[in-house]
């Protein structure tokens, strides 16, 4: 009885040595920001820090508190504090982004077709200083200004760190804003709205002094934007001497071609996809 | 006595062992040569002479070498402007005869030469005369090469320049996007020793895109069996709504092994211009001196630059628009501004009896803006 007496006691002074490492980290902990880790115990100890994107190791004072310094934490997310004098124990603390000040934007595409259903996707991700993703809800404000338009205004609220819109391209085309905001913080960023395929694409022939100038009409989408200088317009021209193609692009809103014909002749215009009106030239020249 | 037989047998052995090393090393061959007592020995001679670049000996062939310039006749089988001949080889040549009299002949040459872009084959007819000693001699086209006269040709296309964004910018910073194309068209074909993916693709933004057509024959259980590029049988800058033809090919394929393709056209969005704009005239479905069918027709550089080397794609429809054919085929001689130059492009015997019409973009490069 004695014998088991005696064991039950330095199982127990055994048990209170063991609890005297114990560690006790605060109840919130927010990114960037120095907070202490209390500790009980005696003498000294190795404590470690392991966060998600580092670890730190030091020597400590056990039973007084563990200061951590604010870049050991600026990773949000789970940390792990680990004290080891002649035993080791760990516990586990979450560390919060800290509060908001980046709002990143991203707009795509960075041109996009006339009058295109839900074309522009806008979407913000709001980061704290320390490129944390912050996960509490916040209110971002979109704004969309069209060219020559009124701005047109949108409130979104984030779920895990993003808010995001999409957006019909207008009808004319042109440059249009695409913003987003968290109180102070803006960003903008620009759309370019092109014109869309040609549309009623229509040539008329001349004489020339090479031949047969052809012309296009003033080549618009079907909204009635000028397609832009470049686009390429192909000529098809089959006579007598067989069939001739120019690829020319537009240039200042119309495009022009010189063809020597000879005899009956018939003239097809094409931009991409999109075919124009034919025209049939039955003399020589 | 032996001090005088001594140096004259030394001398006569040398003289025989110098004649017996030049018959070794063909001088006889030569000497016959030389002398050109065929058509054929004529035009070979002079062929020669030109695979070496010995212009100066292969000018000394031409019968109408009053006729001739020796600078026209050397960018004539040289190259000249930076054009693809300039950077080829003749490697060999075959001669045979056409016609012959004891006056005049007509011999066929068709010349191989090896180019960075693959070989390149040149069918010339030439004619060649009888000087009246015997010896026949190559009588060389005299046509000149039409010269532009001195002009001032206003240029004021379009030209596009990038600024993408810089790798010190923040994440989330706007970028360009790459250009959107499509592929409008796709058709595999069964030939003889290889599966053929050809289609046309078409830039269906507002700026220039640099794009390439890949393709992968996917066999029944999904898994990839081959893959390949269009590589050079496509344009690969493609201004907006720019459409141009492709062809894949897949050596020692079949189509039996094949239950699906997977096509995925690449994009970039690359600094371009639109200038020059080659026009092509005079395009003709015709049969070659060889037999073959071809599409023949002229280029027509509009701009004021030379075009270095240029690279003619052509897609040939059936009668219900489909892609049937695309051939390709590089140019060998520059275009210079405002001069037409011919070109051919072959395409196979049973593909030419369906092909209802046909469409040819030009490809180029030049030294200073490729």
């Amino acid at each position: 009885m004695r014998t088991w007496l005696t064991s039950l006691l330095v199982f127990s002074l055994c048990v209170a040595f063991a609890q005297a490492a114990e560690l006790r980290p605060p109840a919130q902990v927010t990114a960037g920001t120095p907070f202490p880790i209390a500790s009980n115990g005696t003498g000294e100890g190795t404590f470690y820090l392991i966060g998600p994107a580092q670890i730190s190791k030091r020597k400590v004072n056990l039973g007084g508190e563990i200061s951590v310094q604010g870049d050991e934490v600026e990773q949000a997310g789970m940390y792990t504090a680990i004290l080891c004098a002649d035993q080791c124990t760990s516990v586990h603390f979450y560390v919060r982004p800290a509060q908001t000040s980046r709002l990143s934007l991203l707009v795509h595409p960075s041109r996009v077709p006339v009058a295109a259903s839900n074309a522009i996707s806008a979407v913000a991700f709001v980061f704290d200083r320390f490129h944390n993703l912050v996960l509490t809800p916040q209110k971002v404000d979109f704004k969309v200004v069209p060219p020559g338009g009124a701005a047109i205004s949108q409130s979104k609220t984030t779920a895990n760190g993003t808010a995001w819109i999409r957006l019909t391209s207008a009808r004319k085309g042109g440059p249009a804003k695409v913003g987003a905001s968290i109180g102070d913080l803006a960003e903008m960023r620009v759309v370019q709205q092109v014109a869309s395929d040609a549309c009623n694409l229509r040539i008329k022939a001349v004489p020339g002094p090479k031949g047969i100038a052809v012309e296009t009409e003033p080549v618009r989408d079907c909204s009635g934007n000028f397609v832009p200088d470049g686009t390429v317009v192909s000529f098809t021209k089959t006579d007598a001497s067989g069939k001739t193609t120019v690829d020319a692009p537009i240039k200042r809103g119309v495009t022009q071609v010189e063809m020597a014909v000879s005899g009956p002749a018939r003239i097809s215009v094409a931009s991409g996809v999109v075919n124009g009106n034919e025209l049939s030239l039955g003399g020589a020249r | 006595m032996m001090k005088r037989v001594l140096p004259i047998v030394l001398a006569v052995a040398t003289v025989v062992f110098i004649w017996i090393a030049w018959v070794q090393s063909g001088g006889i061959e030569r000497h016959r040569m030389f002398s050109a007592r065929s058509p054929e020995e004529a035009v070979r001679l002079l062929l020669t002479a030109a695979k070496s670049r010995n212009w100066d000996a292969a000018y000394s062939r031409l019968a109408n070498a009053g006729e001739v310039e020796k600078a026209a006749f050397a960018r004539d089988l040289g190259g000249s402007n930076g054009s693809l001949r300039t950077y080829a080889t003749l490697e060999n040549f075959n001669v045979w005869g056409l016609h012959a009299d004891n006056q005049e002949a007509t011999v066929r040459a068709k010349l191989h030469y090896s180019t960075a872009v693959g070989p390149l084959d040149d069918v010339r007819d030439i004619k060649v005369r009888n000087d009246g000693s015997g010896t026949w001699k190559v009588v060389w086209p005299t046509s000149k090469v039409p010269k532009l006269a001195p002009q001032v040709i206003p240029v004021n296309y379009l030209r596009w320049d990038v600024i993408n964004r810089g790798a010190e910018d923040d994440w989330g910073v706007q970028n360009v996007d790459s250009p959107q194309v499509r592929i409008v068209s796709m058709n595999a074909l069964q030939r003889p020793d290889r599966v053929v993916i050809l289609g046309e693709i078409v830039n269906e933004d507002t700026v220039p895109a640099y794009v390439n057509v890949n393709a992968a024959l996917l066999a029944p259980d999904g898994s990839p069996v081959a893959q390949e590029t269009s590589f050079d049988k496509i344009s690969h800058t493609l201004l907006p709504k720019q459409v141009s033809p492709y062809r894949i090919d897949f050596p020692g394929m079949k189509l039996q092994q094949i239950k699906s393709v997977r096509m995925d056209a690449k994009a970039m969005l690359v600094p371009a211009t639109a200038d020059p704009v080659i026009a092509v005239t005079q395009q003709r479905m015709e049969t070659d001196a060889l037999g073959k069918k071809v599409l023949r027709g002229e280029l027509l550089n509009q701009s004021g630059q030379i075009v270095n080397i240029p690279h003619v794609v052509a897609s040939y429809y059936d009668a219900n628009g489909k892609v049937i054919w695309v051939s390709d085929g590089y140019l060998d001689q520059e275009l210079l501004p405002q001069i037409p130059v011919a070109f051919a492009v072959d395409l196979p015997d049973d593909v030419a009896g369906k092909v209802q019409t046909y469409h040819v973009v030009v490809n180029y490069y030049q030294k200073n803006n490729s």
